[in-house]
């Protein structure tokens, strides 16, 4: 008996002093896209400069981890140690102290290389919340081809009149060839992504300076009669349904002849191996109105934030600082070519000549470059944002106003009915949630 | 002229049941078939029925990229885990309110049942706050749990509705022959409800097996069933449709392999008391 006891004590002493100093588990929660599962990939080479940290990834569908990671965040969960999130989601967590600074992340970090407008959306009193893993803006795709065919030449700034033109030439019904295809599926950062910045580049803005609602304005009475115009004349059938995805199906089958959506899409529909259009398709600027001077303000990052809530802030931060690094772009460039690499967010990679040679790369930067998160409209405005605005409410407003938009161009309703459901009803949310605050 | 009809009629219904089942079943079918299609053909229109290039592709990387073999074993802990422990609860619960009905049990049994008709989501952060204070995120016990109490007003009708089948006399005997209480639920009553209570079992485990709200918000990867597994292929911006498929292929097929080899019990458990 006591020689049993002698060898489990000594057993035991051996496991406490014998076993190597166990690595640090952080859990990183992400959302399913090209970008991340790539860095998923990489591990093995982030291991070999930390052999310490061990990364524990948890992917989600982008809605699921938007609902998943707030719960965590605002109960103090303690869940996930660094979290991926968009630039809508990073200055209202700031502000209520969910995130810790990333102002230390070491001298080779190199944070003045991130382009301007992406680090400015996520830079809260002069300290940044989160580092942009990579980042997008918005703008024209089109088929070459079948402009050409239209006896079009797509000018360099191009004007909402002049897209209504070309997707009337270019829709071919009997071919199964539609104009133009455009988001219809309700949702915040579905249909009223788009509808916000075509809003915007109509000179259009969503609040005056005393928080009301400005769906009475003859600017957006334009914008809504424009796109239901062109997506009942030119679009697809049953476009009330369709979102990023659905489009880029419909786009690189070759069934439409222009499409406004996300940069990132650029990469996918010149890629030969995906799409059947990629010989033929080309980029210009995100539309706008004769006379005003803005193209949408699109700018979307997702990036890598630590909740200050995790207990693992050390390794966090070294994570976080080789995912968003100039070596992490190196890396990806040798494993997979540089045309993988997380596009727009670091000035570097635009200095890049190998990189400037993909089709999408220099559009890209331009887009990025002209978007204004600070002034989204020409009109003066008491919010910041883009495509979307930045207060916490957005996204229950942007919603119900995306379904009563959706509705529209179902043809359940017209749009001046659409417009008024959208003043009344943001009005009434408004007012509940306390504003002008 | 009476044997022609029944035979038209006959064929009528087989007819319509065909296209009934074959409706119901094209969504799974069709998930299957995407499966193994490469992403292009997921994609083409006209969509491609069976004349694609079949490959594999999309379960290898699958296979590569997550642990299935992890997220299988999750769910089939807390399915089963779920299921046992909500019986253990509402034998004697669904016994107490078949055989010795009080004034109020037609009020708790409704009032079990409403508590069904309120949306998850709005109990998501009161339990949140308790799994957190009480170190049960995450993990598999406390999944165990809430998809336990989450199925309990369902288990509790269905066995309440088998249970008044049975004829209390012969429980009554049993007393009468000195069997107590535990016995007498234990040895008389659970062998004769046996077909109900397995039917009840298999519609729970699939019950918890499907679920996505609590099994989504309340892990994160250590106790992350199967349908985490499925939602960590679902992507807004991107066409990932194939590996999509691939993913809800292998997080169906287990149980759907259990549908059918239980099929006889689970119709018969569940038309048990139908015709009366």
């Amino acid at each position: 008996m006591t020689t049993t006891i002698r060898g489990l004590m000594g057993a035991c002493c051996l496991a406490a002093f014998g076993a190597p100093l166990a690595a640090e588990t952080i859990t990183v929660a992400t959302v399913n896209n090209g970008d991340m599962i790539r860095m998923q990939g990489l591990m093995a080479q982030f291991n070999e400069k930390h052999p310490d940290i061990e990364v524990n990834w948890v992917t989600l569908e982008e809605n699921v981890l938007r609902q998943r990671v707030t719960t965590d965040i605002a109960t103090k969960g303690g869940q996930y140690d660094v979290l991926t999130i968009g630039n809508y989601e990073v200055p209202i967590w700031a502000k209520q102290g969910w995130l810790l600074p990333l102002d230390d992340m070491g001298a080779d970090y190199d944070a003045a290389d991130f382009l301007a407008p992406v680090a400015q959306a996520l830079t809260v009193d002069d300290k940044l919340y989160a580092a942009p893993f990579y980042a997008e803006s918005a703008m024209l795709m089109y088929r070459s081809d079948l402009l050409e065919k239209a006896g079009l030449t797509m000018p360099e700034d191009p004007t909402w009149d002049f897209i209504t033109e070309a997707a009337e030439k270019m829709t071919d019904k009997d071919a199964g060839v539609y104009g133009i295809c455009l988001r219809g599926k309700a949702g915040w950062g579905e249909n009223m992504a788009f509808l916000t910045a075509m809003s915007h580049s109509m000179g259009a803005r969503w609040f005056d300076m005393e928080w009301k609602p400005q769906f009475d304005s003859p600017e957006w009475k334009e914008t809504l009669d424009t796109y239901l115009n062109l997506m009942t004349k030119y679009g697809p059938p049953g476009a009330s349904s369709n979102g990023f995805n659905e489009n880029l199906a419909l786009f690189q089958t070759g069934k439409c002849g222009m499409w406004m959506d996300a940069t990132v899409a650029a990469s996918f529909v010149s890629n030969p191996e995906e799409s059947t259009v990629a010989d033929n398709v080309a980029f210009a600027p995100f539309p706008h109105k004769d006379g005003v001077d803005n193209h949408g303000n699109w700018l979307w990052s997702w990036n890598l934030a630590i909740p200050a809530s995790s207990t693992k802030q050390e390794a966090s931060k070294a994570f976080v600082a080789w995912a968003t690094s100039k070596e992490y772009t190196n890396l990806v460039a040798e494993e997979d070519g540089i045309a993988n690499a997380p596009p727009g967010t670091r000035t570097s990679l635009y200095a890049n000549e190998e990189y400037l040679k993909a089709p999408f790369a220099q559009p890209t930067l331009t887009a990025i470059e002209n978007a204004n998160t600070q002034h989204p409209s020409v009109q003066e405005v008491p919010y910041t944002g883009g495509q979307w605005i930045s207060i916490p409410e957005f996204q229950a407003i942007g919603t119900a106003v995306g379904q009563v938009f959706s509705a529209a161009l179902a043809g359940t309703s017209t749009a001046d009915q659409a417009l008024t459901a959208a003043q009344t009803l943001t009005q009434r949310e408004m007012q509940r949630a306390g504003y002008p605050k | 002229m009476a044997r022609a009809s029944t035979t038209q009629r006959k064929i009528v219904v087989t007819v319509i049941a065909w296209i009934i089942a074959l409706a119901i079943f094209f969504p799974i079918l069709w998930t299957i078939l995407t499966s193994f299609k490469t992403e292009a053909d997921a994609i083409a229109i006209p969509p491609k029925f069976l004349n694609f290039t079949w490959t594999l592709d999309n379960y290898i990387t699958v296979q590569e990229r997550s642990d299935y073999f992890r997220h299988f074993m999750n769910s089939v802990i807390i399915s089963l885990g779920s299921t046992v422990l909500a019986l253990i609860v509402a034998i004697p619960a669904a016994w107490s309110m078949a055989f010795v009905p009080g004034k109020r049990t037609k009020d708790i049994l409704m009032w079990m049942l409403s508590t069904k008709m309120m949306p998850a989501v709005g109990v998501l952060i009161p339990i949140y706050l308790i799994f957190r204070d009480w170190g049960l995120l995450d993990s598999r016990t406390g999944l165990i749990i809430v998809l336990m109490l989450m199925n309990l007003p369902i288990v509790v009708w269905m066995l309440y509705t088998y249970f008044k089948e049975i004829p209390g006399e012969i429980l009554e005997a049993a007393r009468m022959d000195g069997a107590s209480l535990g016995k007498e639920i234990l040895y008389v009553l659970t062998p004769m409800a046996v077909p109900g209570i397995a039917s009840t079992l298999l519609l729970n485990i699939i019950l918890a097996w499907n679920e996505a709200f609590w099994t989504l918000n309340l892990t994160t990867s250590n106790a992350a069933p199967l349908s985490t597994f499925i939602a960590s292929y679902s992507s807004p911006e991107g066409l990932f449709y194939a590996k999509l498929s691939a993913a809800s292929t292998m997080a169906i097929a287990p149980i759907l392999i259990l549908g059918w080899f239980s099929q006889k019990q689970l119709v018969r458990g569940l038309t048990f008391g139908a015709v009366k």
